[in-house]
């Protein structure tokens, strides 16, 4: 404690004497600062440069031709490229959608004091600590027609041939596929923050419901609803914002097949960038998709503020 | 006294004798994909540590990932690798880009003629332009488009006799594409040894060159050209011919009709999976695998037979496979690279390639008497490599095979729109790629 409250040592005070709070308050930002504007912004800005011209990295030597908006005009009238858009559209939809449901009611389950209740919350969050590309390789077994358990056990519930489907191989199946997997890993995480909010919602609320004669089911969407949806809004960003960006899972699986049926828009623009080696192209494109997302977060952390302040 | 201060020069002088020979011995690394060829290369190479004093360090990358990495390396000017044995496709990059050193020189100085070479070979992993005397590689590993069957199933009398009566011939290595067809229906579905099997394993991969590498051999055989003689870049009309159309539509009837269920993204591993486990009667794979087929106690030991891409209507072609041994100029020891490349030009140590699971493109190996009988296989990999033909090696290679993924895998696996619809596709991507090229 004694040490604890010593003065700044007489050599450190006489160096800094004479600066401001302004100034010592830039220098311990600084780094930050430089970190920032190296890391982020010169990149971003160097990306929106490189958009408008008919650069290549594997072409150094070659002439670079400033072609406008031709980039943009290109991808946005691509229809290959919306079909990726759809791909993705659908690929978030759903699996926010079932890892919400999912979620949410894994949470409210474990939330009940039960025997084992720690066990079982350990179980469930262990997929969520394995690698992406662990899970994807073991997947693609699980869904193997011939080996998979994954044909077995629906075979065993629908009475269907156990090779007459595949999963992966299967323009209609295949975007179910890659929804399954994502959300058996990352259910688990959305259940975790629903916890976390239906563990901060004060017993005296339900008490207080109990002595007002309100049913359970009122309790439920009239307390535990509303005070949990600030966190559950705070998953679905936070999983939104990952699914956006789905790369490493979906390579392992199937590889964005068959045809382009599960090719995302982060697919589509790493064989645009570092295979076929369209730098401009595919920095237009990842303009494109930055604004996209930067809009639409921005759009929902501004709903979620209101949430948070009803 | 004398004697001591002697013994202290000699050992001085002995230091720095050591020293001289070690600052002279180089660091050589080479790059290539990760597979069984290259082990065997490691194997081969300890004879070149051995007589240069170099140390041989090498980087090896699975194929799937093996383009992506390599290209990466090179177009960023990296150092990883002094020796590159890359891909056929990438010599129009490698040598327009600046990536590989050209050899013309160093051969002339030392008595290294292209024509101790298969003339494929040449054309397809050393020369660019194609068909110029410029060459930027030693072709380092003849490959080919092929096929595995089962021969112990062919040869089941019970077989046998109902494919004579289903089809009037004999149960047997097909000559034609159709034929290949008739015995995969044959197999399809069929129990043996109490085992439901398929007719084949064929190349279906999205990622990376699979499909591609797989359907250029009906399209070939149906008549497909990547343009004409008069005009190398002429892509509508021919790449999208009513020959090349059938082609296409041949190779999904393949899949549709005689694959395992799931086979929907498969290439070399997963054909070589399928065959050794006993889940198909045939398979189509690069000569690479076939040592390791007759190695293999499933099915090796005369168990399995071996025959070239079969013929079709259009003519009779395989797909390359295969590369060249190029020396990177980004590379700091260039001339212990090319003192390995001369080494491994000799043809005693182009025999031993051959003898260690190798597969040398040297005529002297391949053509001596004997070659032929040396392994089950061999003469079949003699028959395939002199029907081959090779994917555009253009500088813009990557975007072409993508688009060529991407529109057959479209068509073949996830049944989208008709064969005329994807190589109509294709023709636009290419001349796309070809204008941006400023070839069109």
């Amino acid at each position: 404690m004694e040490r604890a409250a010593r003065a700044t040592p007489a050599g450190v005070a006489r160096k800094i004497k004479g600066l401001s709070d302004r100034a010592i308050a830039w220098i311990f930002i600084a780094p930050t600062v430089f970190l920032l504007l190296a890391v982020n912004i010169f990149p971003l800005i160097w990306t929106i440069q490189l958009s408008f011209t008919n650069y290549r990295a594997n072409r150094p030597n070659a002439e670079v031709k400033w072609i406008g908006t031709r980039n943009y005009e290109r991808i946005l009238t691509d229809g290959d490229i919306w079909l990726t858009m759809q791909a993705t559209a659908h690929f978030l939809f759903w699996t926010l959608l079932l890892q919400v449901l999912i979620g949410f009611a894994l949470a409210w389950l474990i939330n009940r004091k039960f025997k084992g209740n720690d066990l079982w919350t350990t179980i469930i969050v262990l997929p969520m600590m394995l690698s992406p590309a662990v899970v994807g390789n073991f997947w693609t077994f699980l869904y193997q027609p011939q080996i998979g358990l994954f044909n077995y056990a629906v075979a065993f519930f629908t009475g269907a041939d156990v090779t007459s489907f595949s999963m992966i191989g299967d323009k209609a199946l295949a975007p179910w596929a890659i929804i399954i997997v994502d959300t058996w890993m990352w259910t688990p995480f959305v259940m975790l923050i629903c916890l976390a909010g239906l563990r901060s919602i004060p017993d005296s609320i339900y008490e207080a419901a109990e002595c007002d004669r309100a049913s359970k089911w009122r309790q439920f969407w009239t307390i535990t609803v509303p005070m949990v949806l600030p966190f559950l809004m705070l998953a679905v960003l936070f999983r939104g914002i990952e699914n956006f960006k789905m790369f490493d899972l979906v390579v392992q699986l199937t590889g964005g097949g068959p045809g382009n049926t599960t090719t995302l828009t982060s697919i589509d623009l790493k064989r645009e960038a570092f295979e076929k080696w369209r730098t401009g192209y595919s920095s237009a494109y990842a303009i494109i998709l930055f604004v996209t997302v930067f809009g639409l977060a921005s759009i929902y952390v501004k709903a979620l503020n209101k949430v948070k302040e009803r | 006294m004398k004697k001591t201060q002697l013994l202290a020069a000699a050992a001085f002088a002995a230091t720095l004798g050591l020293s001289a020979e070690r600052a002279a011995a180089d660091d050589l690394t080479l790059c290539w994909a990760a597979w069984d060829p290259a082990n065997a290369l490691i194997e081969l190479s300890k004879d070149f540590e051995a007589k240069s004093g170099h140390n041989m360090s090498f980087e090896f990358v699975p194929w799937p990932n093996f383009a992506d990495r390599m290209l990466n390396e090179l177009n960023s000017g990296g150092q990883l690798c002094d020796l590159m044995i890359g891909d056929s496709q990438w010599i129009g990059l490698g040598a327009e880009a600046g990536h590989y050193v050209k050899l013309n020189d160093f051969f002339d100085a030392n008595g290294i003629s292209m024509g101790d070479f298969l003339p494929a070979t040449v054309t397809g992993y050393a020369e660019w332009p194609k068909g110029t005397p410029n060459y930027w590689a030693l072709p380092a590993y003849a490959d080919v488009v092929g096929w595995t069957y089962r021969k112990d199933w062919f040869e089941r009398p019970e077989l046998q006799a109902e494919f004579q009566a289903k089809h009037g011939r004999a149960l047997a290595a097909p000559t034609t594409l159709e034929e290949l067809k008739q015995i995969g229906e044959f197999f399809q579905g069929r129990e043996i040894d109490g085992k439901t099997v398929y007719g084949m394993s064929i190349y279906t991969e999205r990622g990376s060159e699979g499909i591609t590498m797989g359907v250029t051999n009906a399209l070939y055989n149906y008549g497909f050209t990547y343009g004409t003689a008069d005009e190398p870049y002429k892509l509508d009309g021919v790449v999208n011919s009513a020959e090349s159309i059938a082609g296409l539509e041949f190779y999904k009837s393949l899949y549709d009709c005689c694959t395992p269920p799931g086979s929907s993204d498969w290439y070399m591993s997963e054909n070589i999976d399928a065959y050794k486990s006993g889940q198909v009667a045939m398979q189509m794979n690069f000569a690479f695998i076939w040592p390791g087929v007759e190695a293999d106690p499933n099915v090796g030991g005369g168990k399995s037979g071996y025959f070239a891409n079969p013929a079709g209507p259009g003519g009779h072609f395989a797909q390359l496979g295969g590369q060249g041994i190029s020396v990177v100029s980004y590379s700091d020891s260039q001339d212990a690279a090319l003192e390995y490349i001369q080494w491994f030009a000799q043809p005693e140590i182009q025999q031993r390639w051959w003898d260690v699971g190798g597969a040398s493109a040297m005529r002297a190996v391949v053509e001596a008497p004997g070659f032929a009988s040396s392994q089950p296989f061999a003469q079949t990999f003699l028959d395939s490599m002199a029907i081959v033909k090779d994917f555009w090696a253009e500088p813009a290679y990557a975007s072409l095979l993508l688009a060529m993924q991407d529109r057959v895998h479209k068509y073949v696996i996830a049944g989208e729109g008709s064969a005329q619809e994807a190589l109509d596709g294709l023709v636009d991507d290419w001349t796309e790629v070809f204008e941006d090229e400023g070839k069109l």
